[in-house]
């Protein structure tokens, strides 16, 4: 079976983002861009779903700038097969991206799809269910635990409370939580490898899909400060500042 | 221009996120409904029509609804979609796996985890982490939106007495079946409701340390148990504990992280908190920069005292 996964090119985790001063936006000139952690994990089930002899095929897209091609490349170099660049340079939010995504997954007649649970850029949590609404197809979202067996995913999901399992019939639309697997570290040999595959460019004008924005971003600003704090001597002090300065305690 | 709120509930009892986002939906219009879907919860749509300002309830009863999977939760929601401007749900794991479903069936965006209702068409949500708040205008017809709990003050659970409205639930054949649950035990407050909570980090080694160092601390404060992403990936403690931008965004009075670094994406989900105190050996690390109160000591002396001191 083939298996799609999408991932998304975001500022690097470890970056602490500034807002602009006009408050237009995050200042991501210069900063450095990486693949969104949970996509990462994303492909990494899906090369291993493929390692076992369960899919024959992992696709990897993503929609945004040219420069999207290099979280392709990182894709294709932990095992993906190949990969598709729905080219935009427009705002692309959830809605417009599950679009795109739905007449990939059509057109390449994917039997699981994977996705990151959320993007650490707009913290959305969206795609993944809206792409599974869209197909009309059944939705694992937070899956730390995937199962594909008789034509079937059995997921363990992480819940507010702990866990709980579900099973879905196929095609059917995966998230990834943090636990699910630890991503492996790309190799040379493998990034070179990796330079030899195809990636597919399309426009999403070609897919037939309007990607304008419905949300207008009004501003951006600075939250709110925290005024500092006090370094207490010891436990006593800290103790006297809980109970008489805050009284939380 | 009335609203719907996805109650949240195990069909035993009504769970408290829901009152925050019934916070936000009056913020958004007088005419608050509050759906019930799930399967023989009639003391969940008791409860929900004690709540303060909830105009009515509905109640949608079925054998699928028991688990709150989302193709089924999401066929009711979509079928009372038409008389609503605003369907929100709190920013729970059930909030967000259904409502984007619901937005996507809509052709509409998704305002997700806002923390304001500016006005009608406008929300502040925050973005990267909690280190920008965006100001959103929605243009669509229908606003789908999630509501993160902290942001809004929950209203009073009773005091109300909304009608309960049965209706009979849509035809919703799933393609998904619900097999099993595991779940925390705990005695303890909910994380996400907790006045207190003190949290573990790296820094404690153990699982055993945390038993022996974190939860008789908490024990003397009537507080919550969270973790760090580190904590929970070391196998200290279950993964439901974590707080932060992939865990439980919380709020607490009180929130004593102890052995924590204070990482970008640990503070996203506490830094909301009333009063933090840190207690950490390396005086560099970063949760000093958000704490009220810093304490620079080694976490294997200083909470034990810290613990002693309180008794």
């Amino acid at each position: 079976m083939k298996i799609l996964v999408a991932v998304k090119r975001v500022v690097d985790y470890n970056v602490k983002v500034r807002v602009k001063s006009d408050n237009s936006g995050v200042d991501i000139a210069n900063v450095k861009m990486s693949m969104n952690p949970f996509d990462e994990i994303a492909v990494e089930e899906a090369v291993r779903l493929k390692e076992a002899g369960i899919a024959t095929e992992v696709v990897v897209v993503t929609a945004g700038v040219t420069q999207c091609q290099e979280t392709l490349r990182t894709a294709l170099a932990i095992g993906a097969d190949r990969a598709i660049l729905v080219e935009a340079d427009t705002e692309l939010q959830p809605l417009a991206v599950a679009k795109i995504l739905k007449a990939l997954s059509e057109k390449e007649q994917a039997q699981i799809i994977i996705l990151g649970k959320q993007a650490i850029d707009d913290d959305s949590n969206q795609t993944g269910q809206m792409l599974a609404g869209l197909l009309d197809i059944p939705q694992a979202t937070f899956a730390s635990k995937v199962v594909i067996a008789d034509g079937k995913a059995t997921v363990t999901r992480e819940v507010d409370g702990g866990l709980e399992t579900i099973a879905l019939s196929l095609p059917a639309v995966i998230t990834t939580d943090l636990r699910l697997n630890e991503p492996r570290y790309v190799t040379l040999p493998n990034i070179m490898k990796a330079k030899k595959k195809t990636i597919d460019i399309v426009k999403p004008e070609d897919l037939g899909i309007d990607i304008a924005p419905r949300l207008k971003t009004l501003k951006v600003e600075e939250p709110p400060k925290r005024s500092a704090g006090v370094m207490v001597a010891d436990v006593t002090a800290l103790v006297e500042k809980l109970k008489n300065e805050a009284k939380v305690i | 221009m009335a609203a719907l709120v996805i109650s949240e509930h195990d069909n035993q009892s009504l769970k408290a996120a829901t009152f925050n986002a019934v916070a936000a939906a009056l913020q958004c219009s007088p005419e608050v409904d509050v759906l019930v879907a799930g399967n023989s919860a009639d003391v969940v749509a008791t409860a929900a029509s004690q709540i303060a300002g909830v105009r009515k309830v509905i109640q949608i009863d079925a054998l699928n609804l028991a688990d709150q999977l989302a193709e089924p939760l999401a066929a009711q929601i979509l079928s009372l979609a038409g008389n609503y401007s605003y369907l929100l749900a709190p920013a729970t794991a059930s909030g967000k796996n259904v409502m984007p479903r619901v937005a996507a069936k809509l052709d509409v965006a998704q305002l997700s985890d806002i923390t304001k209702v500016v006005s009608a068409d406008t929300f502040e949500r925050p973005i990267y982490a909690g280190n920008a708040i965006a100001t959103v205008q929605s243009s669509d017809a229908v606003k789908v939106i999630t509501v993160r709990t902290t942001g809004f003050d929950p209203v009073a659970a009773t005091g109300g007495s909304a009608v309960i409205e049965k209706v009979a639930a849509t035809d919703s054949a799933g393609k998904s079946a619900f097999v099993g649950r595991e779940l925390t035990k705990s005695d303890r407050p909910e994380l996400t409701a907790a006045k207190i909570i003190v949290s573990g980090g790296r820094g404690l080694g153990s699982g055993e340390k945390y038993q022996e160092l974190v939860v008789p601390l908490a024990d003397k404060l009537g507080a919550a148990l969270g973790a760090s992403r580190a904590a929970v990936d070391a196998g200290y403690v279950p993964n439901d504990y974590q707080v932060g931008q992939t865990g439980k965004i919380v709020a607490p009075q009180l929130y004593v992280a102890v052995g924590i670094s204070g990482a970008i994406q640990h503070l996203a989900g506490m830094k909301d908190s009333k009063v933090i105190v840190a207690i950490n050996k390396d005086p560099e690390a970063p949760i000093f920069g958000v704490a009220d109160y810093g304490l620079v000591a080694d976490l294997f002396t200083a909470v034990p005292e810290l613990t002693k001191a309180l008794s």
